[in-house]
C-alpha cells in the first residue's frame, strides 16, 4: 500500500511538472488575449460597462484596469466565461438588475418621426435607416438592443420592444430535475 | 411539461438493488449453516446503522430522505461490507465501519451516484488499517457459535477458535520459508478447494452473481474478465514456483475473490461504464489482487485492489470510448 | 477483446433476411417492445373523414423554410391550387387542401412541441371540394433536375415525420441504393403498413419513377417483420420489378431510423452532418414514395396524408387526412374514451403532446394517439444517476447517454458536443431503461437548443462588432475627409483672401465659407456611402413592408380563432 501510494505520488508529480511546464511552453499560442475576451463580450457596443464599445473593454480587461462584471448584455454568463478565460473569480454583476431585462429591439413609430437623424448618429451598429427629413426605420435583425438611440430622439418615439419567442428561438426548458438536483444547485 | 419517451421500462433502482440483495441471500443462509447464526446480528446491526446514518446525513443535508432510503442502496453497502468482514468482528467495529461506509465514503461525497470510490470498500480498508487484528480473526466451522457471541460483544477470551484466511496462512508460512504442499490440506483453514466452509459460500456468491448477471443487472464481463486474469495468473505463477504460489483453485474459490467478482467490482458508481474500460478495469484489479495477496502486507488485497482501480477509474473510462456511430474506425 | 465482442455478435454478423435472402447488417442498441399496440389499428382499412370547418394550411414547411403566400385573403381557391411560392433549396410549395375561400392569412398555433404560431392561411371550404385541372410531369423519368423542379412545385415532403424536402434530396444524387421506409418501428403508429397493404403497386412504381431520377441501380424495401402482411403485399407488387428487393428486418426499435435503416441494409454508418447520398445511399419514407408517384403520373401535389388515429379510443383506426385539418376537428373521428388526459403526435417514443388542439396536420404527422393515464402513466419522480450503464448499450448511437446527462445537466455544453450529443437522435431509448427515471432525452434536447441558441448569439455578434468597426472606420473616414476638405477651404480662403486683400471685406467672406461648410459636411456624403444608404433605404422599405403585413395578418386571426 504505501508503495504504491509512494508510486502514484511520484506519477502525480511527474504529471505534475510536464503539465506546467506545457502550459508554460504552449501559452503563447491561440488569439492574443484581447481579441479572447472581445469574443465573449456580446458585442451590443451599448457602453453600459462604461467604456465606448465592447473592444475597448475588453481591452481595459486585459490591461487590468477593469473588472469582468461590467457588461449587462453578456449576462452571469457571460462573467462565468471570462471568470474561466481569465482565470478569475466570478462575481455577480455590477449592475444585476440590468441583465434581466428580456432581449429587445428598437421600434420607431413612423408615424411620430420627424427625420431628425439623431438616432442614426446615436446607433453603433448602423442598424437605423433613413434620410434627413425622412421618416426612419430600426432593422430588426441588426437591432443588437444598446439602447443608446432612445435618449437622443427628441420626440420620444423610440421604445424597446422585447423579441416575442418564435418556432425559430424556442428553447426547450431545462428538464427541472428531482427535488434533490434543485438544492444542489442552489448550494 | 412531460415529454418523449412517455413509456418506461418497469425498473427503479429500487428494484436493482433488490435484486443485489436477493442475490447475496444464498450465501448468507449458507454463512448461517456452516458458522452459525451471529452474522444474522451483524446484517441486522449493520442494516439499521445504514438507514439510521444514511437519513441522518441526508436530513442535516436538507435532501429528500424517503426516496434515497427507499432506493436500498444503504441496504446493498452494510450488507456488503459485513459480509466483507469476519462474521466475529466486534459490533462497534461494523458501526464503525458502517459510519464510514455511508457518512465519509457516499454522503461526503454527495450521496448516491457520486461517490468515487466504493464505500464498503473505504471502510474495509479504513478497518483493516485500524485493527488488523479483529479482521483476520475468521471464524472456522469449529468455531463454537459462543465463542462467536462472545467476539461479536467484544469480549473473545481466546484467539485460536478463530483464523487468517488461507491465502493470509499460505502467505505466512511461505514467508516463513514452508512450502506450500506442506500446508494444503494439513490446516483445518483448509477445505477442499480452499478455505474451509468459506469455498461453498463463495459457490452460493458464484450462483448469486450469475443470477444478477441473468437479470442484466450487472454485466457478465465483470466477474469474467476478473476471474479469468486471476485464474490466468495463478496458474502461470503456481506453475512456475508450485512451493511458493498458491493453486489456482484457491485463489479463485477463495470467498474475497467471488465476493468481489460479482458483488465488489460490479458496483456501477465507482466502476467503469465503457465497455472496452470494464475489461481493463476488472483485469486491472485482479493482477492488483493477486500482487497484493502474494506480496503485500495486508490478508487480502481485494480491497485495495478495487480502491486503487476506482482512482483508476475516470482515466479508463477516458482511454476507453467507444466508436461513436458513424465514427471512422480507428 | 476483439475476439470477444465477435463472439457476441457473431450471431447478428450472419443474420440473412429468410424473405429476401439478403445479408442483414446488425445495427447497435435499441429496444424490442413487449406490445407494440399495432393491433389496434393495423387491420382497420384505412377510411376518409369528413371535411372540416375550416383548413389552417401553414406556411412554414419546415424549420429552415417558410413559403411565400401569393394568394390575398378574400380570393377563392381551388383544390390543389399553389397558395405558397418554393425559392431555395429548402423550399417546398403550399397548396390549397380544398376549394374555398382564403378568411386570413396570419399567425397560428402550430403542431409543435412548443405551441407557438407560425404563419399560415385559413381557409373555409366551399363544401365543392373543386379541383384546378391537374399538370403531370411530361419530362424525361431520368431527368434529375426537372423531376426534382416539378417535386418541389408539388410540395412533396417526407411523410416519415421530419417532412424534410422531397427534391432536396432528389438533388443530391447520384446515388448507388435507393432505400424505401417501411420499416415503422415506432409502437402504435400503423398508418404506413396500412399503406403498404392497400396500395402497394403504387408505392413500387413510385419507388422506380424515384429510381430513375437518381440514377440508382437497385431499390430496397426495408419493412419490420412483424409486418407479415405488408410485406407479402409489397412483395407481389414488387414481382415484375427486377430493381426492387422487400427486405424483411427484424423488429427492434428504432430500426426505422433512417441511419438505422441504411446500417441495417447496406452496412453503411451516416456520420452525423452528412448526407446519405454522400455514401450512395437515399432513404424515402413509403407514404412519400406514393406521393411522387401521384404527383409525377397524376399531377396531385401534396395534400393528403394517412394518419393513424389510436389509444384509449372506440373507433381507432387510419384515415386519409388533408394537410391543414385541424386537429381538434379530427379527435371525434376515433371516439376517444373519457379518460384521456392528452393527445400525443407521433409514438410515444419521439411524439410530444400536443400543447394546442387548434393546430393543423401537418406532412409530417403520422399518428394521434389518446392517452390516458392508464396507458401512459405518469413518470415517476427523477432520481440521481446510479451510473448502472443500462442506457449505454441500448443506445443505437453507441453514445454514452449518462455522460452526456452529466455535462449537460451541468451545463457544460461544449464537453457534452465531445461526448457526441449531436449524434444523438434523440431515439428515447436510455430514457427507456433508466432505472432512475431521468429524463435523459430533455436533459439532450436543451443542451441542443443551447448550443444551437449560443450559435446564433455568436454569429449576430459577430456581425455587430463588424457592422461597429464599418462603423467606427466611415466615421474616421468622413472625420479625415472633412479635415481634408476643410484644410483645401482654408488653403483656398487664404488664396482669396490674399488675393482680395486690397479690397479689404475679407473677414465676412471667410467666416461665412466656414459656417456653410460646418452645416453641409455631415449630409454631403460620398459616393461609396450614397450606394450603402441607398442600399440601406430598399431594405428598410422591404423591413416595413414586413412589419405592415404581419400586424395586419394578426389583427383578423385573432377574431376568426374565436
Ligand atoms: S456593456 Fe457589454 S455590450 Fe455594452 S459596450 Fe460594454 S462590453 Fe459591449
Ligand atoms: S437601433 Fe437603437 S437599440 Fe438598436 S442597435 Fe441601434 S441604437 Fe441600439
Ligand atoms: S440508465 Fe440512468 S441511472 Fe443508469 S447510468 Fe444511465 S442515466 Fe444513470
Ligand atoms: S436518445 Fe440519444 S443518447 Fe439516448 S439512446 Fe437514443 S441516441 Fe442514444
Amino acid at each position: 500500500m504505501l508503495t504504491a501510494l509512494l508510486v502514484m505520488g511520484g506519477i502525480a508529480l511527474v504529471l505534475g511538472v510536464i503539465l506546467g511546464w506545457a502550459s508554460v511552453r504552449f501559452r503563447a499560442e491561440g488569439d492574443p488575449i484581447v481579441d479572447q475576451i472581445d469574443a465573449i463580450l456580446p458585442q451590443t457596443q451599448c457602453g453600459q460597462c462604461g467604456y465606448p464599445g465592447c473592444r475597448p473593454y475588453a481591452e481595459a480587461i486585459a490591461k487590468g484596469e477593469a473588472d469582468i462584471n461590467r457588461c449587462p448584455p453578456g449576462g452571469d454568463e457571460g462573467v462565468r466565461r471570462l471568470a474561466e478565460l481569465l482565470g478569475r473569480e466570478y462575481k455577480p454583476l455590477e449592475q444585476e438588475e440590468a441583465a434581466a431585462k428580456p432581449k429587445s429591439v428598437a421600434v420607431i413609430d413612423e408615424t411620430r418621426c420627424i427625420g431628425c437623424t439623431l438616432c442614426i448618429q446615436a446607433c453603433p451598429v448602423d442598424a437605423i435607416v433613413g434620410a434627413a427629413k425622412q421618416m426612419h426605420t430600426v432593422i430588426d435583425a441588426q437591432c443588437t438592443g444598446c439602447e443608446l438611440c432612445v435618449a437622443p430622439c427628441p420626440v420620444d418615439c423610440i421604445t424597446m420592444e422585447p423579441i416575442p419567442e418564435s418556432l425559430e428561438t424556442w428553447k426547450w426548458p431545462k428538464p427541472t430535475g428531482s427535488s434533490e438536483r434543485k438544492t444542489t444547485e442552489t448550494v | 411539461m412531460i415529454t418523449a419517451p412517455y413509456w418506461r421500462a418497469p425498473v427503479s433502482v429500487t428494484r436493482v438493488m433488490g435484486w443485489v440483495l436477493l442475490a447475496l441471500i444464498p450465501a448468507i443462509v449458507l454463512h448461517v449453516i456452516f458458522f452459525g447464526p451471529v452474522l444474522l446480528a451483524q446484517l441486522l446491526l449493520a442494516s439499521v446503522a445504514a438507514v439510521a446514518v444514511e437519513a441522518l446525513l441526508l436530513w442535516v443535508r436538507r435532501r429528500p430522505v424517503v426516496s434515497a432510503i427507499t432506493d436500498l442502496s444503504a441496504l446493498v453497502t452494510a450488507w456488503l461490507l459485513v459480509l466483507a468482514l469476519p462474521a466475529t468482528v466486534p459490533w462497534w467495529l461494523t458501526l464503525l465501519g458502517i459510519v464510514i461506509a455511508i457518512g465519509v465514503a457516499k454522503q461526503l461525497y454527495g450521496g448516491i451516484g457520486q461517490n468515487p470510490f466504493n464505500p464498503a470498500m473505504v471502510a474495509f480498508a479504513a478497518l483493516i488499517v485500524s485493527f488488523p487484528a479483529e479482521l483476520s480473526r475468521w471464524p472456522l466451522p469449529t468455531t463454537p457459535v459462543a465463542w462467536q457471541w462472545a467476539s461479536f460483544l467484544g469480549t473473545p477470551n481466546v484467539d485460536a477458535l478463530a483464523s487468517a484466511t488461507v491465502l493470509d496462512t499460505l502467505r505466512t508460512a511461505v514467508h516463513s520459508g514452508q512450502a506450500v504442499s506442506e500446508l494444503l490440506g494439513r490446516s483445518p483453514v483448509f477445505g477442499t478447494l480452499s478455505g474451509a466452509g468459506y469455498e461453498w459460500i463463495a459457490v452460493a456468491f458464484l450462483a448469486g452473481g450469475l443470477l444478477l448477471w441473468l437479470r442484466g443487472i450487472i454485466p457478465g464481463r465483470l466477474p469474467f474478465a476478473f476471474l479469468l486474469t486471476l485464474g490466468v495468473l495463478s496458474t502461470l505463477a503456481w506453475l512456475v514456483a508450485p512451493e511458493r504460489f498458491a493453486p489456482p483453485w484457491v485463489h479463485l474459490f477463495a470467498y474475497s475473490t467471488m465476493l468481489a467478482a460479482f458483488f465488489i467490482i460490479t458496483d456501477p458508481v465507482s466502476g467503469v461504464v465503457t465497455p472496452r474500460g470494464q475489461w481493463v478495469f476488472a483485469a486491472g484489479a485482479a493482477l492488483l489482487v493477486f500482487l497484493i495477496r502474494h506480496f503485500g502486507q495486508f490478508p487480502d488485497g481485494v480491497a485495495f485492489a478495487v480502491l486503487l482501480m476506482n482512482l483508476a477509474a475516470p482515466w479508463i473510462e477516458m482511454k476507453t470510448q467507444p466508436r461513436v456511430f458513424g465514427e471512422d474506425h480507428p | 477483446m476483439r475476439w470477444f465482442s465477435w463472439l457476441t455478435s457473431s450471431a447478428a454478423n450472419t443474420l440473412v433476411d429468410p424473405v429476401s435472402g439478403r445479408k442483414l447488417y446488425p445495427i447497435d442498441g435499441g429496444i424490442a417492445f413487449a406490445d407494440y399496440h399495432k393491433q389496434e389499428t393495423a387491420d382497420i382499412p384505412i377510411r376518409n373523414v369528413a371535411m372540416p370547418s375550416h383548413y389552417i394550411v401553414p406556411l412554414r414547411v419546415n424549420p429552415r423554410f417558410t413559403a411565400r403566400p401569393i394568394v390575398d385573403i378574400g380570393a377563392r381557391v381551388r383544390k390543389g391550387e399553389k397558395i405558397g411560392e418554393s425559392e431555395g433549396k429548402f423550399g417546398v410549395a403550399v397548396h390549397a387542401p380544398t376549394s374555398g375561400v382564403i378568411r386570413d392569412l396570419g399567425q397560428y398555433p402550430m403542431t409543435h412541441v412548443s405551441g407557438l404560431p407560425a404563419l399560415a392561411y385559413f381557409i373555409e371550404p366551399d363544401g365543392k371540394d373543386e379541383a384546378i385541372e391537374p399538370t403531370p410531369y411530361r419530362g424525361a423519368c431520368d431527368d434529375t433536375d426537372r423531376i426534382r423542379d416539378f417535386l418541389q412545385q408539388m410540395g412533396l415532403a417526407g411523410l416519415g415525420g421530419a417532412a424534410f424536402p422531397s427534391h432536396a434530396k432528389v438533388a443530391s444524387s447520384p446515388v448507388k441504393t435507393l432505400i424505401i421506409n417501411g420499416a415503422e418501428c415506432e409502437p402504435w403508429i400503423t398508418c404506413d403498413d396500412r399503406l403498404m397493404r392497400e396500395h402497394a403497386s403504387e408505392i413500387v412504381a413510385g419507388a422506380c419513377d424515384l429510381a430513375a431520377a437518381i440514377h440508382a441501380q437497385e431499390i430496397l424495401i426495408g419493412i419490420e417483420d412483424n409486418k407479415p402482411q405488408a410485406i407479402a403485399a409489397m412483395q407481389a407488387a414488387a414481382a415484375n420489378h427486377g430493381t426492387v428487393t422487400v427486405v424483411a428486418i427484424p423488429t427492434i426499435y428504432p430500426a426505422g431510423g433512417e441511419k438505422q435503416l441504411i446500417e441495417r441494409l447496406t452496412g453503411i454508418e451516416v456520420p452525423y452532418g452528412h448526407l446519405s447520398a454522400e455514401f450512395g445511399v437515399l432513404v424515402f419514407n413509403v407514404g412519400t414514395a406514393r406521393a411522387v408517384h401521384r404527383a409525377l403520373t397524376y399531377g396531385e401535389p401534396l395534400l393528403e396524408r394517412v394518419v393513424t388515429l389510436t389509444g384509449a379510443a372506440d373507433n381507432p383506426g387510419n384515415r386519409w387526412v388533408r394537410i391543414g385539418h385541424p386537429i381538434a376537428e379530427l379527435i371525434p373521428e376515433m371516439a376517444p374514451k373519457p379518460e384521456v388526459d392528452r393527445y400525443l403526435l407521433g409514438g410515444p417514443m419521439t411524439g410530444f403532446a400536443i400543447p394546442d388542439l387548434d393546430a393543423p396536420i401537418l406532412k409530417g404527422s403520422n399518428c394521434i394517439i389518446a392517452a390516458s393515464p392508464a396507458l401512459f402513466p405518469p413518470p415517476p419522480p427523477e432520481q440521481p444517476c446510479i451510473r448502472c450503464g443500462a442506457c449505454a448499450p441500448v443506445c443505437p448511437a453507441r453514445l454514452e447517454p449518462m455522460e452526456l446527462y452529466w455535462f449537460a445537466r451541468a451545463q457544460q455544453f461544449g464537453k457534452a458536443q465531445e461526448f457526441h450529443l449531436f449524434d444523438c437522435i434523440e431515439c428515447g431509448c436510455c430514457a427507456y431503461v433508466c432505472p432512475a427515471h431521468i429524463p435523459l432525452v430533455d436533459y439532450y434536447r436543451y443542451a441542443k437548443s443551447e448550443i444551437w441558441e449560443r450559435e446564433r448569439e455568436k454569429s449576430k455578434a459577430q456581425q455587430s462588432k463588424a457592422r461597429f468597426e464599418f462603423r467606427n472606420y466611415r466615421l474616421e473616414r468622413e472625420k479625415a475627409e472633412k479635415a481634408a476638405r476643410a484644410a483645401a477651404k482654408a488653403a483656398e480662403t487664404k488664396r482669396r483672401l490674399e488675393a482680395q486683400a486690397q479690397e479689404s471685406h475679407a473677414e465676412a467672406t471667410a467666416s461665412g465659407t466656414n459656417d456653410r461648410d460646418g452645416a453641409a459636411s455631415p449630409s454631403a456624403p460620398d459616393a461609396n456611402d450614397a450606394a450603402a444608404r441607398k442600399k440601406a433605404l430598399v431594405e428598410a422599405a422591404l423591413a416595413r413592408a414586413r412589419a405592415k403585413r404581419a400586424a395586419e395578418a394578426t389583427e383578423p386571426s385573432g377574431e376568426n380563432r374565436e
